[in-house]
C-alpha cells in the first residue's frame, strides 16, 4: 500500500513517524521510503542510507530562435504565467515563472521556440537494509517543488510497502505528494496550532477523497481539543506519542524512535496493521470527486 | 520603515510564538502572517477583521462534454496528467490553458479560481494582515506577496517603523516570496540534526537573495552539544547567533491560553525573547 505521512503544521513529527514505520516494516518486507519534503528533506538523517544514484530534475523552458521569430507575440499571449514577454523586437523569458507546460513552443506559428531543460533540483536513491530511500532536493533559490515531487513518485513500485514523507502545509506540494495514496496519516500536536492546521489538512484529504487517520505527538502538553475534534469528525486516532524529553533528545541526534527505544517497534507494527484495516474499510476511499468540481 | 521576516526552513521551531511575542513587545509596527497555507498567528493575536478580500488567482480548465468530439488532443498535450477520459482533474490542472488553446472544437474553457482570502485586522497589539489560501490551491507565493504589499502600505500610511513577518517553513515558492526585498531575516532553529540541516539551506537561500540574516536557537538546552555546533557553524558562515531560548512548557501553556508567551509569563523564556527583539530592532535601526 501507499501510505502518506502528512500534517498541516511543520515540526509535528512526520519524519519521526515515517522513518520509524519504514524501519519497523523493513524487518520483514521491502519498503520504499519517499522523502517528498524536497525543500527540506530530512528522512535520511534517520535512515543513514547509502546513496548510490543521483540525477538532476529539469523543467523544460522555452528557448527562442531569433532568426525565425517574427515577434508576433503569440507565445506571450498563450503563456498563463507571464513567463514570456515580447517587447521591441525582443523576447524576454522569465524561467522562474515558467511551469514548463509547452504551450508556447507548440503554438508558435514560426516553430521558432524549442525547449531546453533548466535544472531545479535532484533526485537521489539509496538503500539501507530492506529500505529503498528516494529523496528529492530542491535547488536553493528555485521556487517550484511539485515537478521534483512528481519525479520522486515516478519510482513507486507498488509491490512494496510505500511510505511518503510529505512536506508541511496545504498547498500544491502537499497535494502532489499525497495524491494517489491509499491512506494518509496526519500527524499533529495537542495545541491550538496543531488543531488549526490539522483541520486544514483534513479538508485537503476530503477534497482529494483520501481516507485519513491521526497521530498525536507530544501528548501531555496542551489541551484535549484535538481528541474532541477527531471524535466529532469521526477520524480515528491511530497513534499517540507522549511528551518525553528522552524522545526529543533521540530525535535531536538523528535517532529514530524504534532504534532508540526498541519497545516502540511493536507499536509501529500494530499501527501499520490498523492503517491497513482502516484503508480497507468500505467507504473509506470515496472516489475522487475532485474532478471538475469547480 | 524596516521589515524583518522570521523563517526557519524546518517547521515547528517556534516562529509564530516568537512573532506573537514581538507583537506584544515592539512599538509602532504592523504584523503580517505569510504562512498562508497554515496561518496560526491569529490564534495568539485575537484579531478583529476589518477588511476581507477575495484572492482570485490562476485558472482551471473545464471541458464541455456536449461540444467535445473526443479527439483526445487535450490529453495528449497536457504535461500535468490532468486530463483523462475527456474530463479535467481540477486538482492536477495547473491552469496553463494549453488544452483550451489547441482544442479544435473550442470545447474547453478556462475558469478563474477563487484561491483564497486575505484580511486586514485590528489586534490589541496593532494591525495584522493575514490570509487563508483555499484548500489545495496553488499560487501561495502570489498571496504572500499580496499580504506583504498590504502590510507595507499600512506601515507607510500609519508611519509605523516595523513590519514583522511570520514566514512559512521550507525554502520554496512561498518562502522566496516572503523573503525577497526584506531588510532582515531572523532564522529560528532548534538543536536537532534536522533543524541544523534545514538552517544550512535557509542561510544559503538568504545569501542567494542578498538578505542579511541572524539566528536564534530555540530550545537550545534540548541538546547543548548540537547548540554549540550551530554556533560554530554560524561563526564560520559569519551569521550572528543573537539568542538562545531555553525549552520550557510555558510556551505551550501560553499558546493554549491564546496569549503571546511574554504576556503570559515573565520567566526566562520571556526575558530572552525581549532580549531577542532588542537585538533585532538594533540591527534594523542602528
Amino acid at each position: 500500500m501507499i501510505l502518506s505521512v502528512a500534517s498541516g503544521k511543520g515540526g509535528t513529527g512526520k519524519t519521526l513517524i515515517a522513518t520509524s514505520l519504514a524501519l519497523t516494516l523493513s524487518e520483514k518486507d521491502k519498503v520504499q521510503l519517499l522523502d517528498c519534503d524536497v525543500e527540506e528533506p530530512n528522512a535520511d538523517i534517520f535512515i543513514h542510507s547509502h546513496i548510490t544514484q543521483s540525477y538532476p530534475v529539469f523543467i523544460p523552458i522555452p528557448k527562442v530562435d531569433e532568426t525565425k521569430c517574427t515577434y508576433c507575440g503569440k507565445c506571450a499571449e498563450v503563456c498563463a504565467y507571464n513567463a514570456i514577454a515580447v517587447v521591441n523586437k525582443k523576447v524576454l523569458i522569465f524561467p522562474e515563472l515558467c511551469h514548463g507546460c509547452g504551450a508556447c513552443s507548440y503554438l508558435c506559428p514560426e516553430s521558432a521556440i524549442s525547449e531546453e531543460g533548466q535544472e531545479i533540483g535532484v533526485v537521489e536513491k539509496g538503500n539501507s537494509g530492506n529500505i529503498e530511500l528516494i529523496q528529492g532536493r530542491l535547488t536553493i533559490g528555485q521556487a517550484m517543488a511539485p515537478p521534483i515531487i512528481r519525479e520522486v513518485k515516478r519510482h513507486i513500485d507498488s509491490q512494496n510497502e510505500v511510505i511518503i514523507d510529505v512536506p508541511p502545509g496545504t498547498s500544491c506540494p502537499v497535494v502532489e505528494a499525497v495524491k494517489d495514496s491509499d491512506f494518509c496519516l496526519l500527524v499533529t500536536e495537542p495545541t491550538p496550532f496543531g488543531l488549526n492546521d490539522l483541520s486544514l489538512a483534513v479538508e485537503v484529504m476530503r477534497e482529494l477523497g483520501l481516507p485519513c487517520g491521526v497521530g498525536i505527538n507530544r501528548v501531555g502538553v496542551g489541551d484535549r481539543k484535538v481528541e474532541e475534534y477527531c471524535g466529532k469528525q469521526n477520524i480515528p486516532i491511530l497513534l499517540t506519542i507522549p511528551l518525553d524529553t528522552s524522545i526529543a533528545r533521540l530525535y535531536s541526534r538523528g535517532i529514530s524512535l524504534v532504534e532508540g527505544i526498541p519497545q516502540w517497534r511493536e507499536r509501529f507494527a500494530d499501527l501499520f496493521r490498523e492503517i491497513k484495516q482502516e484503508a480497507a474499510k468500505p467507504g473509506s476511499s470515496p472516489s475522487a470527486d475532485g474532478k471538475q468540481s469547480k | 520603515m524596516k521589515e524583518v521576516v522570521v523563517l526557519s526552513g524546518k517547521g515547528g521551531t517556534g516562529k509564530t510564538s516568537i512573532v506573537a511575542s514581538f507583537a506584544a513587545i515592539a512599538k509602532k509596527k504592523v504584523l503580517a502572517d505569510c504562512d498562508v497555507d497554515a496561518a496560526d498567528l491569529y490564534l495568539l493575536l485575537q484579531p478583529q477583521i476589518k477588511q476581507e478580500h477575495e484572492f482570485w488567482s490562476g485558472q482551471t480548465a473545464y471541458i464541455d462534454s456536449e461540444k467535445c468530439n473526443q479527439c483526445g488532443l487535450c490529453e495528449e498535450v497536457c504535461r500535468f496528467g490532468a486530463i483523462g477520459n475527456y474530463v479535467v482533474d481540477s486538482i492536477s490542472c495547473e491552469g496553463c490553458g494549453f488544452c483550451s488553446q489547441v482544442c479544435p472544437v473550442d470545447a474547453i474553457v478556462m475558469h478563474e479560481n477563487m484561491s483564497g482570502q486575505w484580511f486586514v485586522s485590528e489586534t490589541h497589539y496593532g494591525p495584522l494582515v493575514h490570509a487563508r489560501l483555499g484548500i489545495a490551491q496553488e499560487n501561495s507565493g502570489k498571496l504572500v506577496a499580496l499580504v506583504r504589499q498590504n502590510a507595507k502600505h499600512i506601515a507607510e500610511e500609519g508611519n509605523l517603523g516595523y513590519i514583522i513577518v511570520d514566514g512559512p517553513p521550507g525554502i520554496g515558492c512561498a518562502v522566496i516570496s516572503s523573503l525577497s526585498g526584506a531588510d532582515l531575516a531572523l532564522l529560528v532553529t532548534e538543536p536537532t540534526l534536522s533543524g541544523m540541516h534545514d538552517l544550512d539551506r535557509i542561510i544559503e537561500l538568504c545569501r542567494h537573495f542578498g538578505i542579511p540574516a541572524m539566528v536564534c536557537i530555540n530550545k537550545y538546552d534540548i541538546n547543548e552539544e548540537n547548540s554549540r555546533q550551530i554556533e560554530n557553524y554560524c561563526a564560520k558562515q559569519k551569521v550572528a547567533v543573537v539568542s538562545r531560548i531555553p525549552f520550557d512548557n510555558v510556551v505551550t501553556e501560553a499558546l493554549v491560553n491564546g496569549l503571546p508567551v511574554v504576556e503570559f509569563s515573565d520567566g526566562r523564556v520571556s526575558r530572552e525573547i525581549e532580549n531577542l527583539w532588542k537585538k533585532v530592532s538594533e540591527r534594523l535601526t542602528p
